[in-house]
C-alpha cells in the first residue's frame, strides 16, 4: 500500500499533540470524575493516533499500527467500564463525584 | 565363639518397649478413659518385663560355665552417622552388671509399681502417676542396657526428665516444685561435664585411627574401654592439674555420674527430691535412677582404672560422701530425709568400692555391684515401709510416730529386715555385700578410706535404728500414731517381697557372676567381717542406749556437741552455701550486670530501630494528601523530568 494522503506527517502529530495536552489539561483541572474519564480518553485517542500514523508514514507501511489501534480502543472501553462501576459506586457512597472532595486516603 | 543366643537374649529390646507400651498407653489414652486402670496396665506390663529380665539373667548366666561372662550386643542399630567410625547408635548391650541392673530395675520397678496402686488411691493425677512411673522404667532400661556412650546420655538425661516430673508431682506444693527444679537443675550442671567429657572422649577416638571392626563406632564402651585406647592416652600430658588426658575426660564424665547420684558437693538435690511421693523416692531416688552414676563409673571402668587420677577422684569423693550423708542422717527428723541422706552414705561407699579397685585387684568392682544389688533392694524396702508409716500417721517426722510396733506389724517386721540389711548384721544380705566393700577397702591398702568405711558403718547402724526406735518403740506421739493400723495388701506384699530379697539377696553368688575377670571364690574374710559386725552391733546398742533406754541422754549429748550438732542439722549450711553464690554472687554480680546490659543496650538500640522507623513513617504519610490531581500533577512532572534526562543524553 502507497502513502496517497497528501497531508504531512507533521500535522498530524501537531494534531496528536495538542489532543494530548487537551487531555492533560482536561485531566488534571476537571473536578467532576466524568470529565476526568472524558479526558482520558482523549488521551489515550492521541497515542493512537501516533500509532497508525507512524505505520502509515514509516519506511515499510504496514497494517500492524492499526490493530495496535484497534486493541488499545477496546481496552479504553473496558476500562471505562471499570471506571463507571466505581465511580457508581462512589457516588452512592458519597453522593459526589468531585475529585477534591474524595480524599480520604490522606495520610 | 558366640553361642547360639536364646530368643530371651536376642530380643532384651523387648524389656524396655513394655514400660514404653505403659506409658504410651496410659499417657495417651487409658487416663482419658479409666484412672484406676492406668495402675493395672502399668503394672502388669512392668511386671511382665520383671519376668522377660529373669529369663534373661537365667539364660545370660548358664551360657558360660567356665565363670567368665562376656558382653554381648545382640541389637545394635545406626541411629546417626557423622563419620565411619563415628556413630551415634540404639542397642542393647548384655553383660554381667547390665543383667544386673535389669534384674534390680524392673523387680524394684514393678514392686513399687504394685505399692503406689495402694499408696496413691485418691491422689489427683492417678493416670498422670502411672504414666511417669512407667516412662522412668523405660528410660532406666535404656541406660541401663546402653552399648554406647551416646545412647546412654540420651536415656541419662530422659531419666533425669522424668525424675523432674515425678519429684513435682505435687505441682501445686511450691516446695515440690522447687525441689524438681533444683534436682532438674543441679543435675543438668553437672552433665555439663558429661557431654564435654563425650566430646574429648570421641575426639581422642577420632585422632587416635583405631583400627576398627565393621560397624563398630568410637563411641562405643567397648572401644573407650579397649587396652589399645586406654594406653594410647593414659600417658600424655593434658596440662589441667597434671592429669593425663584420658584421666581429664573421664573425671569430666565423673563430673556427670557425680551429680546423678548425688555426691558431694552436688548432692543436695536428693534430699529436697523427697518432697515426690514416697514410691517415687523408692524406685528412682533410692534403688535406680542414683545408682546411674555408680553403673556408669562401673561402666567405664577398664577407663578409669586405666587413669589412676580419676579413679583416686572416685575414691575419695565417694569415701568423703559416705561420711558427710552419714552425720547428717544421724541429725534429721524428717524419716524420708534420714533415708535419703542414708542412701547418699550408701552411694559413697559403692564410689569408693570403685575408686579401691583396679584390673589387677577387682575386688572393689564386684563389691560395689553387689552392694549395689543388695542395697536397691533393702533400700527400696526401707522408703517402702517409709511410706506406709506416711501413709498410716500422715506426718513425715519420727517424732510424730512412735509404738507403731504392735499396730503395723508387718511393716515393722520389714523395716527391722531392711534396718538390719542396712546395718551390715548377718546373715542379712547387707552383710554379704557390705563386707565385701569393706574387705575390698582394707585390701586395697588404704587405711583411711577403710577407717572411714568402718566409722561410717557404725553410723550407719546408729541412725538406721534410732529412726526404727522412734518409730516402732516408745509411746505413740500423735493423735495419728495412736489411730495408725496397717496399710491394704496393695502395699504390704511389696514389702513382703522386698523382705524376702532383702534376707535372700546376699546369698547370690555375686563374685562368680560379676567381675572384670574370674575370681577365686572370695567368701566372708573374717578380719574384716567380725570388726564390721562389732561396730555394727555397738551402733544399735548406741541407738538404744539413746533413744530407748536414755531419751535425755541424747539430748545432753546433742547439746555438749553443740555448734557441730546444729551445723549436721542445717546438713553443714551447704544449701546456704549454694544460694548464697547463686543469689548474692552469680544473680546480683553476674546476672545483674548482664541484665543491665540487655535492658540498656541490647533492648535500648532495638527500641531506637523501632522508633525511629515509626518516626520516619509518619513524615511519609504526610505525602499522602488524598488530593488525586495533585498525584497526577507530581506523576506528569516526574514524567516529565525523566523525559528530559532521556532526551538530553542522547543529543
Amino acid at each position: 500500500m502507497t502513502v496517497t494522503s497528501t497531508i504531512p506527517l507533521s500535522y498530524w502529530l501537531i494534531l496528536s499533540s495538542a489532543l494530548f495536552s487537551l487531555g492533560i489539561y482536561g485531566f488534571l483541572t476537571r473536578r467532576n470524575a466524568i470529565g476526568i474519564l472524558i479526558s482520558i480518553e482523549i488521551l489515550v485517542n492521541s497515542t493512537v493516533l501516533n500509532f497508525i500514523l507512524f505505520d502509515r508514514y514509516g519506511l515499510v507501511p504496514k497494517i500492524e499500527g492499526e490493530v495496535m489501534g484497534l486493541l488499545v480502543i477496546a481496552l479504553a472501553a473496558c476500562e471505562v467500564v471499570i471506571l463507571f462501576a466505581i465511580l457508581l459506586a462512589l457516588f452512592r457512597h458519597k453522593m459526589s463525584v468531585n475529585v477534591t472532595k474524595l480524599t480520604d486516603l490522606k495520610g | 565363639m558366640t553361642p547360639q543366643l536364646s530368643f530371651f537374649l536376642e530380643n532384651a529390646w523387648i524389656v524396655p518397649a513394655l514400660s514404653l507400651t505403659a506409658f504410651i498407653l496410659n499417657g495417651l489414652f487409658v487416663k482419658n478413659i479409666n484412672q484406676k486402670a492406668t495402675g493395672v496396665l502399668a503394672l502388669s506390663l512392668v511386671g511382665a518385663s520383671a519376668l522377660f529380665s529373669y529369663k534373661i539373667a537365667f539364660d545370660y548366666f548358664s551360657l558360660s560355665t567356665t565363670g567368665e561372662h562376656l558382653a554381648i550386643v545382640p541389637v545394635d542399630m545406626e541411629w546417626l552417622s557423622y563419620l565411619p567410625m563415628m556413630k551415634a547408635k540404639m542397642g542393647t548391650l548384655l553383660d554381667p552388671i547390665s543383667v544386673m541392673m535389669l534384674v534390680v530395675v524392673t523387680t524394684v520397678s514393678s514392686l513399687v509399681h504394685l505399692f503406689s496402686i495402694g499408696y496413691m488411691t485418691g491422689e489427683d493425677g492417678y493416670g498422670r502417676y502411672f504414666s511417669y512411673l512407667p516412662f522412668f522404667t523405660f528410660n532406666m532400661l535404656g541406660l541401663v542396657l546402653a552399648p554406647n556412650i551416646v545412647q546412654m546420655f540420651v536415656f541419662w538425661e530422659l531419666v533425669g526428665l522424668s525424675s523432674f516430673l515425678l519429684i513435682g508431682y505435687y505441682y501445686q506444693k511450691p516446695s515440690a516444685v522447687s525441689a524438681s527444679k533444683k534436682a532438674f537443675i543441679v543435675t543438668r550442671f553437672a552433665d555439663l561435664g558429661f557431654v564435654i567429657g563425650i566430646l574429648l572422649l570421641g575426639y581422642l577416638g577420632y585422632t587416635s585411627k583405631l583400627p576398627l571392626n565393621e560397624g563398630a563406632s568410637i563411641l562405643d564402651f567397648a572401644v573407650i574401654n579397649s587396652a589399645e585406647f586406654i594406653s594410647m592416652f593414659s600417658e600424655i600430658d593434658s596440662g589441667v592439674f597434671g592429669l593425663s588426658i584420658l584421666g581429664l575426660a573421664l573425671i569430666l564424665v565423673y563430673m556427670g555420674a557425680a551429680g546423678k547420684s548425688a555426691m558431694f558437693p552436688l548432692h543436695i538435690w536428693l534430699p529436697d527430691a523427697m518432697e515426690g511421693p514416697t514410691p517415687v523416692s523408692a524406685l528412682i531416688h533410692a534403688a535406680t535412677m542414683v545408682v546411674a552414676g555408680v553403673y556408669l563409673t562401673a561402666r567405664l571402668f577398664p577407663a578409669f582404672s586405666g587413669a589412676a587420677s580419676a579413679l583416686e577422684v572416685v575414691a575419695f569423693v565417694g569415701t568423703f560422701t559416705s561420711l558427710f550423708a552419714a552425720i547428717i542422717a544421724c541429725t534429721q527428723d524428717d524419716i524420708k530425709r534420714v533415708l535419703a541422706f542414708s542412701t547418699l552414705s550408701q552411694l559413697g561407699y559403692l564410689m569408693m568400692a570403685l575408686g579401691v579397685a583396679s584390673v589387677s585387684v577387682p575386688l572393689g568392682f564386684t563389691a560395689s555391684m553387689f552392694h549395689l544389688f543388695t542395697h536397691a533392694f533393702f533400700k527400696a524396702a526401707l522408703f517402702l515401709c517409709a511410706g506406709t508409716l506416711i501413709h498410716a500417721v500422715h506426718s513425715n517426722s519420727i517424732w510424730d510416730m512412735g509404738g507403731l510396733r504392735k499396730k503395723m506389724p508387718i511393716t515393722h517386721m520389714a523395716f527391722l529386715i531392711a534396718t538390719l540389711a542396712i546395718a551390715g548384721i548377718p546373715p542379712f544380705s547387707g552383710f554379704f555385700s557390705k563386707d565385701e566393700v569393706l574387705a575390698a577397702a582394707v585390701h586395697g591398702h588404704r587405711p583411711v578410706i577403710a577407717a572411714v568405711s568402718y566409722l561410717v558403718a557404725g553410723l550407719t547402724a546408729f541412725y538406721m535404728f534410732r529412726i526404727y526406735f522412734v518409730t516402732f518403740f516408745g509411746k505413740a506421739k500423735s493423735e495419728n500414731a495412736i489411730k495408725a493400723h496397717e496399710a491394704s495388701i496393695s502395699m504390704t506384699l511389696p514389702l513382703i517381697i522386698l523382705s524376702i530379697f532383702t534376707l535372700g539377696a546376699g546369698f547370690i553368688p555375686m563374685n562368680s557372676l560379676i567381675g572384670l575377670q574370674p575370681l577365686t571364690q572370695h567368701g566372708i574374710d573374717y578380719m574384716v567381717a567380725v570388726p564390721a559386725t562389732l561396730i555394727g552391733v555397738f551402733g544399735i546398742f548406741m541407738a538404744y542406749l539413746f533413744y530407748i533406754k536414755k531419751p535425755n541422754l541424747a539430748r545432753t549429748t546433742s547439746q555438749k556437741l553443740g555448734k557441730f550438732y546444729l551445723a549436721a542439722k542445717n546438713k553443714f549450711y551447704f544449701d546456704e552455701m549454694y544460694l548464697f553464690v547463686t543469689k548474692k554472687i552469680i544473680f546480683n554480680i553476674i546476672s545483674e550486670s548482664f541484665a543491665w546490659f540487655d535492658r540498656h543496650v541490647v533492648d535500648r538500640t532495638m527500641n531506637i530501630i523501632g522508633s525511629s522507623t515509626v518516626g520516619l513513617g509518619a513524615i511519609f504519610s504526610k505525602m499522602q494528601t488524598g488530593f488525586l490531581q495533585l498525584y497526577a500533577n507530581i506523576f506528569i512532572i516526574a514524567v516529565l523530568v525523566v523525559f528530559y534526562i532521556l532526551i538530553f543524553q542522547h543529543i
